[in-house]
């Protein structure tokens, strides 16, 4: 659970829940985004990187943040794995 | 030079380990503490201390917050696992802790109902799905996590979802640093600061460090260029006579937080006049509690828990592993009667632990040297 991964917004699925659809590494799962409401430049779109952490996503990056965070973490293995996984057995409603 | 090749620049990583070399004074031990576990794991896994001269000393602090998590508060989560009716859910990572009498993994076995979500959201979900029982959410983790349980107990109370609770163990960041900073045994030159849980809290709740404690912060991303460069910025500091908070990671983490998590935190948790930490023993204002707005869905008030203390197995050192007064490898069992397989302590089952990180990745290094 201590890893940030970083996936790319698909769609806003529930605008007032704050649920949006995001593709990590070809995998799709509903997270929260939520917590991007506060700063400036706030909110998600379509398209937007963010990183997930337990289902919510804490900050938006850039492609290129994003892109060398994955490749961080498929280095890392197994640990990049098994969040996966564990993103895989997630269902956000 | 191990394993620079691998990394994203490896020019840069040499340029950085020159850089480093040129501001360390000959004679002089440096030692620089690394808060979080996911610095702990790069480091581990990519060398980077072979690439730090070697009175440059890197410790691991007590950033990995399922190594801080106290045997008597896995023993207080077991025994909700085993009231009548209850869901018990948990983060994975949790499940292997051991207890006084075992893990949530062996209360399982058991025929406690315990189920391993990826968010606490799925634990609201599993309420949803089975209105005839009382789930309960074991809510660890630093500021990264907190804000996610926190939105998750207001998404519970708006959609009046009255067989949901949360057993809350988050911790904060700040009072286990202030209290390594006043620890006779551990004298620290700098901190690489945590990158996700800054993402959070920002770079200001670290200020007190050079303010109070004169010496340097800098705040790092977790890849293995970032902790060089920010080894190098720590260093400038020291030989300038510098002491502040820098931000080596600006690309994820603003000066200010995350403005919205903090407030969500504010309204739905308040902090317990002290917590105990693994190892540390109790710290004063380091944990979270549900806040009186939100007691209805405390588990601790709906339950009652034992709020047994368990001391720490004797053999086992996970406290002085977690202050950074030994290495893993120094720890009487570590790697005989303690693996990650069979951990005796925290640190050796998270695979941010230094233990793990050092049992999956460092020893074979070592193991090579000493041949």
């Amino acid at each position: 659970m201590c890893l940030a991964i970083p996936g790319q917004v698909v769609e806003i699925v529930d605008e007032e829940r704050r649920l949006a659809k995001v593709d990590v590494a070809g995998v799709q799962r509903n997270v929260n985004v939520g917590l991007l409401d506060g700063n400036a430049g706030a909110g998600v779109a379509a398209g937007d990187w963010v990183l997930i952490h337990v289902g919510f996503a804490i900050s938006k990056v850039d492609e290129q943040e994003a892109r060398a965070t994955r490749d961080l973490l498929v280095r890392m293995g197994a640990d990049y794995e098994q969040e996966l996984e564990e993103l895989k057995a997630s269902v956000i409603e | 030079m191990r394993f620079v090749d691998e990394y994203r620049d490896p020019d840069l990583g040499r340029a950085l380990a020159g850089e480093i070399l040129s501001l360390v004074e000959p004679g002089r031990h440096y030692k620089l503490m690394e808060v979080c576990g996911g610095h702990t794991h790069s480091i581990y896994k990519y060398g980077v201390d072979d690439l730090l001269p070697g009175n440059v000393e890197l410790v691991h602090g007590p950033g990995c917050p399922v190594c801080v998590i106290p045997m008597g508060r896995v023993d207080d989560g077991i025994a909700l696992a085993h009231e009548p009716g209850v869901i018990f859910t948990c983060f994975g990572d949790m499940m292997r802790v051991p207890g006084s009498d075992g893990s949530l993994l062996d209360a399982k076995a058991r025929g406690a109902d315990i189920r391993m979500v990826y968010s606490p959201l799925d634990a609201l979900r599993i309420a949803k799905q089975n209105p005839d029982r009382e789930v309960v959410f074991f809510a660890i983790g630093f500021e990264t996590t907190a804000p996610s349980t926190a939105l998750t107990l207001k998404r519970a109370r708006a959609e009046r979802v009255e067989n949901f609770s949360c057993m809350c163990s988050h911790v904060t960041i700040v009072p286990p640093l202030r209290a390594l900073l006043e620890s006779p045994d551990l004298r620290l030159d700098g901190f690489i600061g945590p990158g996700h849980v800054s993402t959070v809290v920002g770079a200001r709740p670290f200020e007190f460090i050079p303010a109070d404690y004169g010496k340097p912060v800098v705040i790092a991303g977790f890849e293995p260029l970032d902790i060089l460069q920010a080894v190098a910025m720590i260093l400038a500091q020291l030989s300038q006579d510098r002491c502040e908070v820098e931000n080596q990671y600006k690309r994820v983490v603003p000066y200010e937080g995350n403005l919205r998590a903090l407030e969500v935190m504010a309204e739905v948790f308040e902090l317990r006049p002290h917590f105990e930490w693994r190892g540390l023993g109790f710290i004063s204002h380091s944990g979270l509690r549900l806040s009186e707005a939100y007691a209805d869905l405390d588990a601790e008030r709906r339950f009652g828990v034992p709020g047994v203390r368990v001391a720490d197995p004797k053999a086992c050192q996970c406290g002085e592993v977690l202050k950074g007064v030994i290495k893993p490898w120094e720890c009487k069992v570590f790697g005989t009667a303690c693996t990650p397989e069979r951990p005796i302590g925290t640190c050796m089952v998270s695979s941010e632990g230094a233990c793990a990180a050092y049992y999956n990745f460092g020893r074979f290094a070592r193991e090579r040297e000493v041949v």
